[in-house]
């Protein structure tokens, strides 16, 4: 029997947290951003793509996107996971959004496609737009793949992040596992009960069904989660330890970094 | 001597469903005793009870002779030497374990019960290594193996080195090997003051885990005594739901009679 688009979906969230937990093993080896503190990876990229936001010209951007690059390679994060993960479906969703920018923006016009005129400030709109978000995601994806969870939440609760906030994070990225696991295992049974193929009434009416299913028992996981909070001690103010202490090294890298995100900031005003 | 938990009437439903029905009985400080009971027979809703993580609907809990009540529980006097001293090892280890990594699960009590920075490193470091997970601390929870969960969800407790362990189906779903280490650790308190109250229905486990049993039946207490006085009772075993009729045939002639799957009976 075939998936049905929501089965595939599941199926796709599984797929996709699965390569989530073999991306902690580049966060496990040595490189560049890896031999940095946490705070210092998530301040140091975040302005990066604070920088690469504010920057109005395409080569500027374009350094940046470079100095991603080299980042990644000195980190030991593949370029080709980076290109297949990364590049191609930034390019593919802002490609999208970023096209009509190449007929409507105003300017000279360099080429026609019909009765419609390609302008240079459009192909450059275009060009900053999708440019902007494949440097600003690589950074972004350079701290998740170099970075245990676990790390990126310590950060940023060092870095005041309400701790509400953060539990609620933690809490979002452990449990969505098992409850994808368990979406696909209820589709799975369902599948091995079933003979033939549902008409898409049927289908809908199963989906609905096993999302009924599966919200009571997020509620029921829920309610257990958090017995089992308060069992050990839990008073509703979570108590964290970080145990980090800054080198020499994590200085000098995050004025790297802020010095590096400043002059792409004033170079591409 | 004053009992450690002594019920007295409780009754406990979920919505209308009756989980506890005029339960009676008595725990005694230092003891090992096994709630043995078929699914369903209210073992984990009294686990939950003892742990203050419900109350009666009717009846009345009391810890150390003092009368538990959610209002109790609310004050920080009361709770959080209470929790310092009466763990609870839930079923599911996925419900336990919802730190994002082992060492961070394990330091979550001591931490919330606002012990010092150096006593939480110190003991945190201390269980790693007495439940042989060092090699696994910086591991998230939901890559270990089922085993390895379950050792992470006692660690979780017994870095408070509490005086009462309520384990909850502590062997249920896990490989052999699993089940003996779990075993071998609950044996390692025997003689020791802690009071290890275990809620299972494997009767194959209980000899090795309790010295004293009580048979709960449909919320009810049905029976209590020594291990071997209760598992050599088949009639009560049989209405417990707790073994099974076994039908075969000798020679033509079919007969029926209680059957346990036990692997752990055997000669030396």
């Amino acid at each position: 029997m075939s998936r049905s688009f929501l089965e595939s979906t599941t199926v796709g969230f599984g797929r996709a947290f699965t390569r989530a937990m073999l991306s902690e093993t580049t966060a496990q080896q040595r490189g560049l951003l890896q031999s940095l503190d946490p705070r210092v990876r998530v301040v140091g990229l975040f302005a990066l793509v604070l920088a690469v936001e504010l920057s109005r010209k395409i080569a500027v951007v374009a350094a940046l996107l470079v100095v991603a690059v080299v980042m990644a390679v000195a980190s030991r994060v593949s370029i080709f996971t980076l290109a297949k993960r990364v590049w191609l479906i930034a390019l593919g969703f802002t490609g999208v959004i970023a096209l009509p920018a190449i007929f409507v923006t105003p300017g000279r016009p360099i080429a026609a496609l019909g009765t419609v005129a390609i302008t240079e400030q459009g192909l450059r709109t275009a060009a900053l737009l999708v440019l902007r978000v494949e440097t600003a995601v690589t950074f972004t994806t350079l701290l998740v793949l170099c970075t245990p969870w676990s790390h990126v939440l310590k950060a940023l609760r060092a870095l005041r992040l309400p701790k509400e906030a953060i539990v609620m994070l933690a809490m979002t990225y452990r449990y969505v596992f098992l409850l994808v696991e368990t979406a696909s295992q209820m589709f799975e049974s369902r599948r091995s009960r079933t003979v033939g193929v549902l008409k898409p009434q049927g289908q809908r009416r199963m989906a609905a069904r096993t999302a009924g299913v599966l919200l009571s028992k997020s509620f029921a996981l829920s309610d257990n989660v958090y017995l089992a909070m308060q069992s050990r001690g839990f008073r509703g103010d979570v108590q964290v330890l970080s145990d980090w202490r800054l080198t020499m090294w994590d200085f000098i890298a995050l004025f790297g970094f802020l010095l590096a995100g400043s002059f792409a900031v004033w170079m591409g005003r | 001597m004053t009992p450690l938990f002594e019920l007295r009437d409780v009754c406990f439903d979920y919505e209308g469903i009756p989980a506890l029905r005029g339960l009676s009985l008595q725990i005694n400080r230092s003891e090992r005793l096994a709630l043995l009971g078929a699914n369903g027979s209210g073992k984990s809703t009294l686990l939950r009870m003892l742990d203050g993580l419900c109350s009666p609907s009717q009846g009345s809990l009391h810890f150390e002779a003092r009368q538990l009540t959610a209002e109790l529980l609310q004050r920080d006097d009361f709770a959080l030497p209470f929790r310092r001293r009466v763990a609870l090892v839930f079923q599911n280890p996925d419900v336990q374990l919802f730190n994002p990594t082992v060492f961070d699960e394990v330091a979550f009590a001591p931490l919330q019960l606002g012990w010092s920075r150096e006593q939480v490193l110190s003991r945190v470091e201390q269980t790693l290594e007495y439940m042989r997970l060092t090699g696994v601390r910086d591991r998230p929870p939901y890559r270990l193996s089922g085993g390895e969960k379950k050792r992470v969800a006692l660690a979780s407790v017994l870095v408070l080195d509490p005086e009462v362990l309520l384990l909850d189906e502590p062997t249920a779903t896990l490989d052999p090997r699993s089940q003996s280490q779990i075993i071998d650790l609950i044996q390692e308190w025997k003689g020791s003051s802690k009071t290890v109250i275990s809620a299972t229905h494997q009767l194959e486990i209980v000899e090795d885990i309790a010295d004293r049993v009580i048979l709960l039946e449909e919320g009810k207490v049905a029976a209590m005594g020594a291990p071997a006085e209760i598992l050599s009772n088949n009639e009560l075993l049989l209405r417990a739901n707790l073994v099974h009729a076994h039908r075969h045939s000798h020679n033509g002639v079919v007969h029926s009679h209680p059957h346990i799957h036990s692997h752990s009976k055997h000669e030396h």
